[in-house]
């Protein structure tokens, strides 16, 4: 349930969902998300569900906060059935030309590589939200002997397809882009398309998401 | 292929096609986008009997120099830029805000934006630009919209697909008007900050960062402290959310901004005042101001009230 509604800024909702992260109060706010998105309430331009909050921006021109705060107030998300979320298999090469940050995580997991590519596959992610770059999923959680924080220095470039660490997370930088989040390996897939309008993310909020190993042949081959 | 065209013989620092932009798509990471300086944006268009939400030649800073080839069409520069005018063998002075006409061979060269950053250039009739979620506004950081989401190069060729018949030429006597104050609404997290730096954040002046873009203006001054978290979950941002990161510095988000971040908000800019933010070149001194939500919400329709009024009247 929304716990509290306020105005972020004179353009925008912000309704909180709690502090705490998991699956459940994140399920919350995509059911939220979800819901409007279907009913398309005059006004409102964007929707930006993450892990325990939803930002719901409006043009000034056709509403304005109160409205859009009734708006919401009044709507039963329990009435949007339709989840639909998928089960994805995400290939990834661990190959040391890709696991650029695998000493450094080394080093701070105090865990052998093997260990840590272990843990990590043995794993099931639930996509929390996708942003900051376009598509880049925010996938949890990993286990409290995974958890890295930032580098202390961003990259100024991380190559695309690059799958990171950072405290509970794992991520997919969807193209080239700056970012300080622990490199672990690469997948070939394209996790985002510009050209496929209408569904350009791969991996969507609510979605489950698997890692599997692939050697580098496999890597080099796997579009072709 | 199109009679019609323009050659880029410099394509200027930042130049990119920009329209209305892009909404219903924060949820997978694609920002607005769109005109920085929407009521300039608006008025170049007017000038040249385009429709409002036709794209322009957006650029910052130093602008393009272009060739035209083709039938005779208008043009027009908005915001407060120098360009020339060159035809056969005369060169002229440009004026913002007045219709020109243009035939085969004159060039634009537009030379710089002044005491500011943006300006656009609107040409009677139609680029032939690729869309993506019905925009042409150019991401470079995504590559999303037209010429592959890249900025303008040099040599390359943009084709016009028609030019409008009206070719009457038109005025206006608009000024950019500069405000001493960016006025601000309470962030999500003011609570965050010392006394102190809430004090600052209202009374100190900040200097625009060389740092800023079409993603971001980065701020300097006195440092903002913040006593209860530096980072926070992150969560969704909107234009003109100002956040401070550890370092204490403010960076407010603009039109390409990144769709989620992780640091305090210490306020957001009110709608009112983005145009005018958004022109504030590197060096230039900045002052918050704190307003309620009301007199935000009063002020924005004001805004838009005068900048339909401006359009009327050309």
């Amino acid at each position: 349930m929304i716990k509290n509604i306020s105005n972020l800024g004179d353009a925008a909702l912000y309704c909180d969902f709690g502090n705490e992260v998991n699956k459940s109060i994140n399920s919350e706010v995509i059911k939220y998300f979800k819901t409007i998105k279907e009913k398309k309430f005059e006004g409102i331009n964007n929707l930006t569900p993450s892990y325990n909050k939803l930002i719901i921006s409006y043009d000034l021109k056709k509403t304005n906060f109160k409205k859009v705060k009734n708006y919401v107030e009044n709507i039963n998300p329990e009435d949007s059935i339709d989840i639909n979320s998928k089960k994805l298999e995400i290939p990834v090469c661990f190959h040391e030309n890709f696991s650029m940050d695998i000493k450094r995580l080394e080093e701070i997991l105090k865990l052998s590589k093997e260990k840590i590519l272990e843990n990590f596959l043995n794993k099931e992610y639930f996509c929390y939200m996708t942003g900051f770059i376009a598509g880049m999923p925010f996938l949890g959680d990993l286990d409290e002997n995974m958890r890295a924080q930032r580098l202390e220095t961003p990259r100024v470039k991380v190559p695309k397809g690059s799958v990171a660490l950072t405290e509970q997370f794992a991520n997919i930088y969807t193209f080239e882009s700056p970012g300080g989040w622990n490199i672990l390996g690469n997948t070939p897939l394209d996790v985002f398309d510009s050209l496929k309008e209408d569904k350009p993310n791969l991996i969507n909020p609510g979605d489950t998401v698997i890692f599997k190993e692939i050697t580098l042949d496999q890597y080099k081959n796997y579009n072709e | 292929m199109s009679s019609n065209y323009l050659d880029i013989i410099r394509p200027g620092i930042n130049t990119t096609f920009q329209d209305k932009g892009r909404d219903h798509l924060y949820h997978i990471g694609i920002p607005f986008s769109g005109a920085m300086d929407n009521r300039n944006y608006l008025i170049a268009n007017k000038l040249v009997n385009n429709n409002l939400n036709s794209a322009v030649i957006e650029f910052a800073y130093q602008g393009p120099h272009i060739k035209y080839s083709g039938e005779k069409i208008n043009f027009a520069i908005t915001g407060d830029v120098i360009f020339s005018i060159k035809k056969k063998d005369t060169e002229i002075e440009g004026k913002c805000y007045e219709s020109y006409q243009i035939e085969n061979g004159d060039e634009i060269n537009i030379i710089s934006t002044n005491k500011s950053v943006y300006g656009y250039l609107a040409l009677g009739g139609e680029l032939d630009l690729k869309f993506q979620w019905n925009s042409c506004s150019i991401n470079t950081k995504a590559n999303i919209g037209s010429n592959d989401g890249k900025k303008l190069d040099v040599g390359q060729r943009v084709n016009l697909k028609k030019i409008n018949s009206n070719k009457d030429i038109k005025k206006t006597n608009y000024i950019n008007t500069k405000i001493e104050n960016i006025r601000v609404i309470k962030g999500t997290n003011f609570d965050y900050f010392s006394e102190e730096g809430k004090k600052i954040f209202y009374e100190k002046e900040f200097t625009v960062s060389k740092l800023s873009d079409r993603m971001g203006m980065r701020l300097e001054g006195p440092k903002i402290d913040n006593i209860v978290n530096t980072n926070i979950k992150s969560e969704g941002l909107i234009k003109g959310v100002i956040q401070v990161p550890a370092d204490g510095n403010p960076i407010i988000m603009l039109s390409d901004h990144g769709t989620i971040g992780g640091y305090p908000k210490i306020g957001v800019v009110a709608s009112v005042d983005y145009d005018r933010l958004v022109q504030m070149s590197p060096g230039s001194k900045i002052k918050f101001k704190e307003i309620n939500l009301s007199d935000a919400e009063t002020l924005s329709k004001l805004y838009e009230m005068e900048t339909q009024n401006l359009l009327s009247q050309i």
